[in-house]
């Protein structure tokens, strides 16, 4: 059940698989399917999230062997090549944004620089910000959305309060704002490490109360089980039941909502690259490319088209993934 | 319901001062913290050390914070005026602060983007309610026909696809293309029949997102609520099914969309940066923009703010007609 998710939860689920039978009772006497078989028979049996998962995979393979890959070819992200370019309209000589054998999806106009390699980078940033932004999001929010459904009293009022207040801040203005604040250099990091680290952190930050919500609501109804009372009863303290009793049975909402939150989140880091106040050039980024390219919509528009349909493919993979997910591991689904 | 809106209105003011907070922190605890000082990013880059510490009283930056925040509070309904030595400004009433960047106050900025955005944000608003709502219920009642798929197809490819590139490719085909129109902005006051015609092509595209994740919701919901017993108590009583679905199911279905149309709309109105950037829409998006490339960090302030306004008062018009809707929410 663990193999597609690739999820840093994802190890915790078979503990909550188990623990799901094991309270079911009677599927054990049936046929003994756990949850996370079920879930999984179900994922695999749906063929456009399989379809989108499949693809996931891909881009993570890719973004991972960027460099490997492009030296394959013989490109380079940064080099220039300027003889490609029509002096002229400083658009790439040739059909097609000057798409080659040499140049797969041809080359920037002005510069010449090959876009084939400059979206194997891109990747790299968009996933990277999608996923470690995710990360963030759900250990705030399945850390605080648990206390507060644990506590209550104090605590939930506050931690409610807050999430409510994130939610119905103006996001992306405020993450905008956030960013273009930071310096260029801190901890260590310059460039477009700070940007990348800063985007995560703000971006995450933004997202946990999406998953704390969730979180809490699922812990409210799980605290007053039986076997939580029975756990208590052995004399186990809170925090075990916390994390030993009531964190497996919150992986599967908490898987949900991480592969919904991912697309959004690359999403963002487009948009903010795409605003000038996301990575810098010469970093490549899909969001910079698109912004790049609003100057020669009418005289290359595959300038365009090549990191807005990288983009759409992206989003649309973990969209359709996310789907099936959510459909495998909700008990509702008549399927 | 007195009570409900009193303690709704409460809280949107304890937000409002909140958000107040976070803001100057933000922009003047942020930076501080980071090591950059603050004065050198309302006189530029280039500024001499002179200019820097003149700014500096003139804001008066190096009060305390809380001094800081009382100062632009008061400025907003008494007016304000900054000097240092012999350079007096004076900022009138509304005061939100004033750009030394672009020597200009706040406020007259914000009024003069303000209704940009608004038209912007309510016309696709319209258009996205009708076509998102209609198709999501189409496809719930017609649940696994070819327009059910069709529908949920698009919608799906519609949340993947982001409004910068969506613009950009229409903008290249209808602008470009087919010459409809010249992809320019018209103002409402220069001529209505233009700026109708300059704003047709945002709004699609714009609602064409929106679209797509409110037909997803729709489609969600209604198929919940098709499942209950209340439904089935009113096809059993023999009511016709246009009066099952359009008065008993449509009811509970607009709760949820009414939440996100709160959010969504308090969200663009204070700035459809993405959407004005992408169509060189001069509102309050693109002013934010602009102001956080020169750093104009007044300006910024400004509009952070009114953006949270906006949103305070659409979440607050979203929890009243909530009460209108579900009288369970008043007794909460």
């Amino acid at each position: 059940m663990t193999a597609p998710l690739h999820e840093p939860t994802a190890e915790a689920a078979p503990g909550a698989a188990e623990e799901a039978a094991v309270a079911a009772g009677d599927a054990k006497a049936v046929q003994g399917r756990s949850l996370g078989r079920i879930a999984w028979e179900r994922l695999k049996r749906d063929k456009l999230a399989l379809t989108g998962g499949i693809v996931v995979l891909l881009l993570i393979v890719i973004a991972l062997l960027a460099p490997v890959i492009t030296s394959l070819v013989g490109q380079d992200p940064d080099l220039y090549h300027q003889s490609l370019i029509d002096p002229l309209f400083s658009t790439p000589k040739g059909s097609l944004g000057g798409l080659s054998g040499d140049h797969l999806l041809g080359v920037e106009p002005v510069n010449g620089r090959d876009i084939f390699a400059r979206i194997l980078y891109g990747a790299r940033i968009s996933l990277l910000v999608g996923f470690l932004s995710a990360v963030v999001a759900v250990i705030l929010g399945t850390v605080l959305g648990i206390l507060a459904g644990f506590f209550g009293g104090w605590v939930d009022s506050l931690i409610s309060r807050v999430m409510d207040g994130l939610l119905a801040f103006p996001q992306l203005l405020f993450i905008i704002a956030l960013v273009s604040v930071m310096p260029n250099q801190m901890l260590g990091l310059t460039g477009t490490g700070v940007r990348v680290f800063v985007m995560i952190l703000v971006i995450g930050f933004f997202g946990w109360p999406y998953i704390g919500r969730v979180v809490r609501g699922q812990t409210l109804s799980l605290r007053e089980r039986e076997y939580v009372e029975a756990a208590r009863s052995l004399g186990a303290g809170r925090f075990y039941i916390l994390f030993k009793e009531l964190l497996p049975n919150l992986v599967a909402p908490i898987i949900v909502y991480t592969t919904m939150m991912i697309p959004t989140n690359i999403l963002t880091e487009a948009a903010l690259s795409f605003l000038g106040v996301g990575v810098k050039p010469p970093t490549s980024s899909w969001g910079q490319m698109l912004s790049s390219a609003i100057d020669y919509y009418d005289s290359d528009p595959m300038y365009m088209v090549i990191p807005g349909v990288a983009i759409f493919i992206t989003v649309l993979a973990f969209n359709l993934f996310g789907d099936g997910v959510r459909d495998a591991l909700d008990p509702k689904a008549s399927r | 319901m007195l009570a409900y809106l009193i303690r709704r209105l409460f809280a949107a003011a304890v937000m409002l001062v909140v958000i107040i907070l976070v803001v100057f922190s933000i922009f003047f605890l942020v930076p501080k913290w980071a090591g950059v000082d603050i004065a050198t990013s309302f006189v530029g880059k280039q500024a001499d050390p002179h200019a820097v510490e003149a700014v500096r009283e003139k804001l008066g930056l190096s009060d305390p914070i809380y001094a800081q925040v009382w100062h632009f509070f008061k400025g907003i309904f008494v007016g304000r005026t900054y000097a240092a030595g012999g350079d007096v400004t004076h900022c009138a009433a509304p005061c939100f602060g004033y750009s030394f960047r672009s020597e200009q106050a706040v406020w007259p900025v914000l009024t003069d983007r303000f209704p940009v955005t608004l038209g912007l944000a309510l016309g696709a608003a319209v258009l996205w309610l009708v076509f998102g709502v209609a198709a999501g219920v189409l496809s719930a009642l017609k649940r696994g026909s070819l327009w059910d798929r069709g529908a949920m197809v698009v919608a799906l490819s519609g949340v993947s696809l982001p409004i910068y590139f969506t613009g950009l490719l229409a903008s290249a085909i209808f602008v470009f293309g087919l010459k409809w129109g010249s992809g320019n902005y018209v103002a409402l006051g220069d001529s209505v029949t233009g700026w109708f015609g300059s704003m047709i092509l945002p709004w699609i595209t714009l609602a064409f997102l929106y679209a797509a994740m409110y037909a997803r919701i729709t489609r969600a919901t209604m198929l919940e609520i098709l499942g209950e017993d209340y439904i089935r108590t009113a096809r059993a009583k023999g009511l016709t099914e246009p009066v099952v679905i359009g008065k008993h199911a449509m009811r509970s279905t607009m709760t949820p969309i009414l939440t996100m149309l709160g959010m969504d709309l308090g969200a663009l109105i204070g700035g459809a940066i993405l959407t004005e950037t992408t169509f060189s829409i001069p509102g309050l998006g693109q002013a934010v923009l602009t102001a956080i490339k020169n750093q104009d960090l007044p300006i910024i302030l400004g509009v952070t703010l009114i953006t949270s306004l906006a949103v305070l008062i659409a979440n607050l018009a979203v929890d009243i007609l909530y009460a209108v809707i579900d009288p369970r929410v008043r007794l909460a």
